[in-house]
């Protein structure tokens, strides 16, 4: 193999397995550390700049994050990462000096952001210290969009949803409320802005068109009733009801349900479990709320009886898993009907615009989707941008926040007429963390702690009120722990090959044995042959350059590392160093643009 | 040394051996010695040889001395016995460990210092002894502990980090063994463990005294350039004579070698030692030859390794001194000592 290259910025944020995970790249050991210090506002900045809503996704965040986290590999509970981001929100001080200043001298150019979801706000956060002028439409009488209308307040509180919605509205957007555009034809021809984001989400929840589907008034459709249950229209349900579909819409459907009047809530899956599209940690919520859920169980009509609904036929399914946990299509054994009083579909979600024209020159594919380029996120149609769920379908809160950052670069860039492809690289420092002569700037050991269990509400209390947060967030005990068990994945070691002596210390003293040296071959070669054989190929091979004493080469399996600083202590020439990544990820701001900005200016 | 400890945590796909351990349970407590130095490397291929050779913890006996490469039993195998005896006795010591308990497997750790000068006397006796244990000698031509200064073991030339080059002849164990009739002679380097490893696991399982000199660099005092017993200048020296391989009593020999190539030689408790010829001339058994080729290979600075003489037929000190099969330890006390009446008749027999 080829010596890596470790001035690729990618090669070591790889190695950062949280941040490489998060789609918005939030610098997760930084923060950690930084909450082990006590300093809970410069954490909670720290992933403001990134994923902007702090609080909302310390709660509420999919967490692409913990199931990369290493420590899962290297035993089987990865840390924390979001209840952490939570600590960080919950314990912060005002921050409203620390936000960007907003030039009181615009730049002349009116932007347009459709939906006051995530991925909007997101836009908006970039945009408005630049110098523009950011109106947002939105059609529902409310900021948030599917994080307020979607998400429970027993998860997600609404003045946390308020106070961070209100650090972006503050710098200055013209918030239109109850503007819902129904031609995107004639407000693009009133050419008011000179670029429009659409955020719109993914609206409307997939039906399930079985008989006797339309023969009552009580099968809902999930998201609807979520969002009509989040405006108070609906204040009960049924004491039975059922859940057809086992997401996490799903899991929010049936822990709602609960708090408005359901006794008994089954959800029902088609498949076993291990084939569940909800998050573990959301079913484990619901579990706790004593939801059953109901495995190989598919709909197949609704029993009414006279306009009223009475049950569910299921067809009850067998079903065979290969060796690679592949599952065939499942056969029927028995048909079988479950009495309730309500049924909630919640079996996803799709994109609905039926407000845009499509002969507008935007273009839409085969599954009524527009074509969005996934770099600069505008669409077929020239100065048109989406990001969010209303880009690639639904997604998360996070995604809409990451796509909200590259749909701000390409508008700056468009507005100043440069390349929207010709975008900043991520840059990386690499910088000691050496304090003497065993001293490290970081906590290096490594911490057995289990990871910490999030505090909940009392069964009994929790249920009383629809919005009692059940969550607790981590008490200080919890989170002086809980930090303790981040490895540190940001400090790599970086080996310099001129000064190896191949004493083997380095090797002897790994715990994890990721560490050999041997003569160099072909990756499947080294692979096989290490002093563990590194078979997780998502991993990367470190690989040194020749050595001066055997021209053999020195290998570090990434995969396992627990960033103990060992082999550098152990190292009698420093030829092993632990020194800090910091991937440098551009934002609007950091765009340099070659015109200045200014729409007078430019024309 | 290290402020921490090294985390407890380990590969989760450690292979176990036969009695259900991984690697790490053969470990102790981090080292304390300089980064960097060979003896903590020859500690690592102590671990792996007993991991591999499945050694009940609790059966292994470490002997030391003193000096850097005596404080050494500490860092390996914290579950067993161990002695950190007087300076240069750990012959003697061992000795006396094992005629009171036959069934431990013993490995003395000793240095150039401990076994070339102070316990020289010591050293040429329990050879004679051949007693049941393997001797290593951590050879890095310094005294460490001490500062520096050049050993028995240090070339004339060679100099280290301060002072003035070595006038005096230098000593080799190895040599020497062979000359004093070790029955097991093999010289290693802590750099190359896929050499080292096979070496300890044929000492350990070889009935009778097996003597590994192992060239260990002192990184902090003589691993200079004008060194002969720094890293670069072994490796460039290096000169294998025999590659060896050690196969368990249960496994067959695998390892194809071309004919004439090839040369196995059974032990007693089964297992093999099999050689391959890398020096066409070298036969390890021949003791005249092995010293020849030794005194020859001096001259031109080699440093010879490989299992450079074996005699496996031997008696041991328990069959030359015809003891009991029982460890005396194991033996009952009524029996093992059958009062002063008995005691007044044997010695009255004597008179």
């Amino acid at each position: 193999m080829k010596p890596t290259n470790i001035e690729d910025p990618n090669y070591f944020h790889k190695v950062v397995d949280c941040q490489w995970a998060c789609p918005a790249h939030t610098d997760v050991p930084r923060y950690i550390r930084m909450i082990a210090q006590g300093r809970f506002t410069d954490a909670y900045m720290v992933n403001r700049e990134s994923n902007i809503f702090p609080g909302i996704l310390g709660r509420v965040c999919d967490r692409p994050c913990e199931p990369a986290c290493r420590r899962n590999r290297v035993e089987d509970k990865s840390v924390a990462i979001c209840r952490l981001k939570r600590v960080a929100a919950d314990h912060r001080d005002d921050i409203t000096d620390r936000l960007p200043k907003i030039p009181t001298k615009k730049n002349g150019f009116k932007i347009a952001l459709i939906g006051a979801g995530c991925a909007s706000l997101a836009v908006a956060n970039d945009l408005l210290p630049l110098g523009y002028d950011i109106t947002i439409f939105e059609a529902l009488n409310t900021t948030g969009g599917l994080m307020r209308t979607n998400i429970p307040q027993f998860r997600l509180p609404p003045e946390t949803l308020d106070e961070e919605i209100q650090y972006i509205l503050d710098m200055g957007v013209d918030l239109k409320l109850n503007h819902r555009i129904n031609s995107f034809n004639e407000f693009l021809d009133k050419q008011e802005f000179d670029a429009v984001f659409v955020g719109t989400g993914a609206p409307k929840g997939k039906e399930l068109d079985l008989p006797g589907r339309f023969e009552s008034n009580n099968v809902h459709i999930g998201i609807e009733w979520l969002e009509s249950v989040a405006f108070e229209h609906v204040e009960s349900i049924g004491k039975k009801v059922l859940i057809i579909g086992v997401g996490n819409t799903a899991m929010d459907c049936c822990r709602s349900s609960l708090r408005i009047g359901a006794k008994e809530v089954k959800v029902m899956a088609r498949k076993p479990r291990g084939f569940f599209k909800a998050s573990e940690w959301e079913l484990e919520d619901a579990e706790e709320e004593n939801i059953e859920i109901i495995v190989n169980h598919s709909p197949k009509a609704f029993v009414v009886e006279g306009h009223k609904l009475v049950g569910m036929l299921f067809e009850e399914m067998e079903y065979q898993i290969d060796d690679k946990g592949n599952i065939d299509r499942g056969k029927v054994i028995r048909e079988k009907i479950i009495y309730c009083d309500d049924v909630i579909l919640a079996i996803g979600q799709d994109n609905a615009f039926p407000w845009i024209e499509r002969d507008i020159g935007i273009d839409f594919d085969k599954w009524d989707c527009p074509v969005v380029d996934e770099t600069t996120m505008m669409s077929s149609r020239k100065g048109i941008f989406f990001g969010g769920d209303a880009a690639f379908g639904p997604k998360n809160i996070i995604w809409g926040v990451a796509h909200g950052h590259e749909a701000a670069i390409s508008i700056h860039k468009y507005c100043s007429k440069e390349d929207l492809n010709h975008r900043l690289p991520p840059g990386m420092n690499l910088a000691s963390q050496k304090m003497g002569m065993h001293e490290w700037s970081f906590s290096n050991d490594y911490d057995e702690s289990e990871r910490r269990l999030m505090p909940h509400v009392d069964l009994k209390e929790r249920f009383k009120q629809l919005n009692i947060e059940v969550e607790l967030g981590f008490t200080l005990e919890q989170t002086v722990t809980e930090v303790e068990r981040c490895l540190n994945c940001d400090i790599q070691t970086v080996f310099t090959a001129n000064l190896c002596i191949e004493c083997d210390a380095c090797i002897d003293i790994c715990p994890v044995d990721c560490l050999t040296i041997t003569d160099n071959d072909d990756e499947d070669k080294l692979r096989s042959k290490l002093t563990m054989p590194a078979e997780n190929t998502k991993q990367d091979l470190y690989v040194s350059e020749a050595l001066p004493q055997t021209a053999k080469v020195m290998i570090k399996d990434e995969d396992l590392c627990v960033h103990c600083s060992l082999c550098a202590e152990r190292c009698p020439t420093g030829a092993w160093d632990m020194q800090k990544s910091t991937i440098l990820l551009p934002y609007a701001k950091d765009e340099l643009i070659s015109n200045v900005v200014s729409k007078n200016s430019n024309n | 040394m290290s402020y921490i400890g090294k985390p407890k945590i380990s590969h989760p796909k450690a292979t176990k051996n036969s009695i259900g351990l991984t690697k790490r349970d053969y470990e102790g407590v981090v080292s304390t010695l300089c980064a960097g130095c060979g003896h903590d490397s020859v500690t690592a291929a102590i671990i792996q040889a007993v991991f591999e050779l499945d050694i009940k913890p609790h059966t292994l006996g470490k002997m030391s001395g003193i000096g850097c490469s005596s404080k050494t039993p500490a860092y390996f195998v914290s579950q067993s016995h161990g002695f950190n005896s007087v300076h240069g006795r750990m012959p003697s010591v061992t000795t006396g460990a094992n005629a009171a308990n036959r069934d431990l497997t013993y490995i003395g750790v000793s240095g150039d210092g401990d076994s070339l000068s102070i316990g020289m006397g010591q050293f040429a006796h329990v050879i004679r002894r051949n007693l049941n244990m393997t001797y290593i000698i951590e050879n890095n031509g310094v005294y460490g502990l001490t500062k520096g200064q050049y050993s028995a073991s240090a070339d004339i030339g060679s100099k280290a980090k301060k002072g003035p080059a070595n006038q005096q002849k230098p000593i080799d164990p190895v040599s020497m063994g062979i000359a004093l009739g070790a029955t097991f002679v093999a010289r290693g380097f802590s750099g190359d463990k896929e050499q080292l490893v096979p070496l300890i696991k044929a000492a350990i399982r070889h009935k009778g005294f097996g003597l590994l000199d192992i060239i260990s660099p002192c990184v902090t005092f003589n691993d200079n350039k004008e060194s002969t017993k720094s890293y670069s200048h072994v490796r460039k020296f290096y000169h294998q004579v025999i590659d060896t391989d050690f196969v368990p009593p249960a496994e067959e020999i695998k390892a194809k070698y071309k004919k004439g190539e090839a040369m196995p030689i059974h032990l007693h408790d089964g297992s093999k030692i099999v050689f391959r010829r890398v020096d066409k001339q070298y036969d390890p058994t021949d003791r005249a030859g092995a010293y020849a080729y030794l005194r020859e290979s001096i001259k031109k600075q080699e440093v010879t390794t490989g299992l450079l003489y074996i005699d496996k037929e031997c008696d041991d000190m328990h069959e030359i001194a015809q003891t009991s099969d029982c460890p005396l330890s194991k033996i009952p006390y009524d029996e093992l000592a059958p009062g002063s009446e008995e005691l007044a008749n044997i010695m009255n027999r004597f008179r």
